[in-house]
């Protein structure tokens, strides 16, 4: 049995965008770039694309750029939007537990000059709208705030941040990391006044190594690779055009039914959370205000700590009975350093070493839900018995 | 340029009698790592010294790259093999090579001349002179040194063809793998163990290696790197068999009946147990650690006597007098460093004491072993029962 609950880390590609992917890469394989029939048919491809994944976000078409993937969306909105707009003002704001694709873009900008506020976190992982309010400047040339959290879920209040950044700056750009909520949830930038938006494939089922930024129409940006000139000039390279089609049918069939799904997630995650609960002295982290449904968080993820047992043993403990989840967040669990999350957050030292996370998809069933409790009821007790000192 | 290379092999040139052993060992270790080159090679001893002649076009960094991980090589010279197209045409071809090797040269030389072609019309001496004079016209800013040249040109008149080489390639030394017999080699994911098996196979032991995996406290991640690590090393010792043993019961057993400050010494004994029983069933001669005294606690002689004494077979533990930055040196020139440093917790970290003993009395360690006999051997017979064998090889 096979059990996979890390669909934070990535997730198994619906098949159906699997079988698209296939195809176009066996008959539909044109460059875009090239004159001849087969090139305007791959350039028709990628505007069916774009077309599809604007109307999910009530966008523009042109406005949706394809790139390699959730880092690389980062990375280009937020140095692309920093270097074109340098003269305005050198000043950027972000928060604490941003991706490290967030993070480390901000760290290498101050190696340039420019300078960073981390905004803190809660508790329960969200911001503070008095703090950016106050941490707002006439040189804020960039906000990026990340939509939900991908080691707590917890989901920042975006809408809100948008209409006071403009409010306060009318200048200051809004990009949001949607690599964990796309999908997830219902986002339309324009009404929350988000400038940049980074999505990635491979999180809502479709491939690896493709995700879009959107950038309104008017926002001032450079590109950061140079090249054929590609998708306006901002994103140079060969368009990846069986990715993007894989992309946005992921995208057309998640929100097909979204609301139905959604609803679904935070019954699973409630009745999940109750389940954990019965588990003598376990923690849900990022809950609001302790609000034990999870309504307020992702519908998808559980961060879970159980003191007295390190996250690792209890992750290879599930594995071996065929359950996958992630120990803190994939994209850090290579490196043995306590997460900026949850030190954010204001967990403790016990907490920071023992937190798991469960991350679910459209997959993820009641049995599989019951067996992995039945697990954890199972074992811990005996993983508790031998503890380092 | 090159077309052949002369093989220097300084330890095997003294083992008397034994010698044709040594070297047709010498020459099975190349052959088997130029299989994996491209081109083909034809590899002949004459006189003490082995050939490589390449048949084919070859990649020459590939090729001494490869020779450079053959135990029992001391030298590797590029050689430029030439027809006799009489000795004008062979002091230009010397000339050329000069230019092409040495260029813009100030250096001091030596001519170097050998006949095994007796009929050849000049003697050595007079080569040595001729070919002297004809460098000198070419090149005045050099000079000639016969005591202490800093280049010498070797020329070497052979039945078929004349030989010219004058570069030395440093190779690894050592004597080559399987003269020496086999050992079992304790293979943990850091960075001695895979030192130590280098340094031993170095004498021309063939390495076996057991690993010891306690899921899910360490991690299919963990065994991996050990994989990879023994396959760093099978680039030296040719194909490496890893034992996998699965050690999470025996060390749940110690944890719960002996004294925690006990614990890595007395799983220490249970692993040198096992790791000698696999070894004799391989015909392997003796156990490798990458112990170094004082390392940590379990490493101290107060501890090393304790795991000491539960083999008959000895315990070669090449690493005892180096300093860990002297190990990470040589981790680093085999190239092991990188995979050892990657972070995943090993069986010996994971429960280890805040203060473990590091003067066990082993009278009474025998005695807290005392309380494992109800179960110990069934579960050491299982664990051996389950040996995972895993081939590694480049």
């Amino acid at each position: 049995m096979e059990i996979y609950l890390d669909n934070s880390a990535t997730t198994r590609v619906f098949p159906e965008v699997a079988e698209l992917v296939t195809r176009m890469m066996c008959e539909d394989y044109g460059n875009p770039s090239s004159m001849h029939m087969k090139g305007v048919e791959a350039e028709r491809y990628v505007r069916q694309a774009k077309a599809s994944l604007a109307k999910i976000l009530k966008v523009q078409e042109k406005e949706i750029f394809f790139t390699s993937g959730g880092t690389e969306s980062d990375n280009l909105a937020i140095i692309g939007a920093a270097r074109a707009n340098k003269r305005q003002g050198m000043h950027l704001i972000t928060t604490r537990i941003e991706h490290p694709a967030v993070l480390q873009t901000m760290r290498y900008l101050e190696t340039e000059g420019y300078t960073v506020t981390y905004l803190p976190v809660d508790a329960s992982g969200r911001i503070c709208l008095k703090d950016l309010e106050q941490a707002i400047t006439p040189e804020t040339i960039l906000v990026s705030i990340m939509h939900t959290n991908n080691e707590v879920g917890s989901l920042q209040p975006i809408a809100e941040a948008g209409t006071l950044i403009k409010r306060i700056n009318p200048k200051t750009l809004f990009h949001v990391d949607a690599v964990q909520g796309f999908g997830k949830a219902v986002i339309h930038p324009k009404k929350m006044q988000i400038d940049m938006l980074s999505i990635s494939g491979h999180k809502i089922h479709g491939p690896k190594g493709v995700g879009i930024l959107y950038v309104g129409e008017k926002v001032k940006m450079h590109g950061i690779s140079y090249g054929g000139g590609q998708q306006s000039g901002l994103r140079s390279g060969t368009e990846n055009v069986p990715g993007y089609m894989g992309l946005a049918r992921a995208a057309e069939l998640l929100y097909g039914h979204l609301p139905q799904d959604m609803e679904r997630l935070y019954e699973l995650k409630a009745y999940f959370i109750q389940g954990l609960l019965k588990i003598e002295g376990v923690q849900i982290n990022g809950l609001v205000d302790g609000d034990m449904s999870g309504r307020g968080t992702a519908p998808h993820i559980v961060s879970v700590s159980v003191p007295g047992v390190r996250s690792e043993v209890l992750l290879h403990t599930l594995e071996d009975a065929g359950i996958y989840v992630s120990a803190g967040s994939a994209c850090s669990s290579h490196k043995p350093q306590p997460s900026e999350t949850l030190k954010a957050i204001g967990a403790d030292k016990a907490i920071l070493e023992s937190t798991i996370r469960f991350s679910f998809s459209v997959y993820t069933t009641r049995e599989e839900i019951d067996y992995t409790l039945k697990i954890m009821y199972d074992r811990i007790p005996m993983l508790r018995k031998y503890t380092r000192h | 340029m090159f077309t052949a290379f002369l093989i220097k092999y300084a330890e095997i040139g003294i083992k008397g009698k034994n010698r044709y052993l040594f070297e047709d060992a010498l020459v099975q270790q190349m052959k088997y790592a130029l299989k994996k080159c491209e081109g083909e090679f034809s590899i002949h001893k004459t006189q003490g010294r082995i050939f490589i002649e390449a048949q084919t076009e070859f990649d020459f960094d590939e090729v001494v790259g490869k020779l450079k991980t053959v135990f029992g090589i001391a030298g590797i010279c590029p050689v430029i093999a030439v027809e006799d197209e009489g000795f004008d045409k062979l002091k230009e071809t010397v000339v050329q090579y000069i230019a092409d090797v040495y260029p813009g040269c100030t250096k001091t030389f030596k001519v170097h001349a050998r006949r095994t072609r007796k009929n050849y019309p000049k003697d050595s001496m007079t080569i040595n002179m001729e070919m002297g004079d004809a460098i000198l016209k070419a090149y005045p800013e050099m000079k000639v040194d016969v005591h202490e040249p800093q280049i010498m040109f070797n020329i070497e008149v052979r039945e078929r063809k004349i030989y010219i080489y004058s570069e030395i390639i440093p190779g690894p030394g050592g004597m080559p793998v399987g003269t020496g017999g086999k050992a079992m080699l304790l293979l943990s994911g850091g960075i001695d163990s895979p030192v130590a098996g280098y340094m031993i196979a170095k004498r021309g032991v063939k390495i076996d290696a057991v690993y010891f995996h306690a899921p899910p406290y360490t991690s299919e991640r963990a065994k991996q790197k050990v994989v990879d690590l023994a396959r760093l090393v099978s680039r030296y010792t040719g194909p490496i068999y890893l034992h996998v043993i699965n050690f999470t019961d025996i060390q749940m057993y110690i944890y719960e009946k002996c004294p925690h400050e006990e614990l890595t010494i007395i799983m220490r004994r249970y692993m040198m147990r096992i790791a000698e029983h696999i070894a004799k069933e391989n015909e392997c001669l003796g156990l490798i650690t990458g112990e170094s005294i004082g390392q940590v606690a379990s490493q101290t002689m107060n501890s090393l006597i304790a795991t000491n004494e539960v083999c008959e077979l000895p315990v070669y533990r090449p690493l005892i007098g180096f300093d860990k930055q002297e190990i990470v040196e040589v981790s680093e020139k085999i190239g092991t460093y990188e995979t050892s440093i990657l972070p995943y917790e090993d069986c010996c970290t994971i429960f280890v004491a805040k203060h473990p003993v590091t003067k066990p009395n082993v009278n009474v360690i025998r005695r807290h072993e005392e309380n494992l006999a109800e179960k110990i051997d069934e579960l050491v017979e299982t664990a051996l029962k389950t040996d995972e064998l895993i081939i590694v090889s480049e």
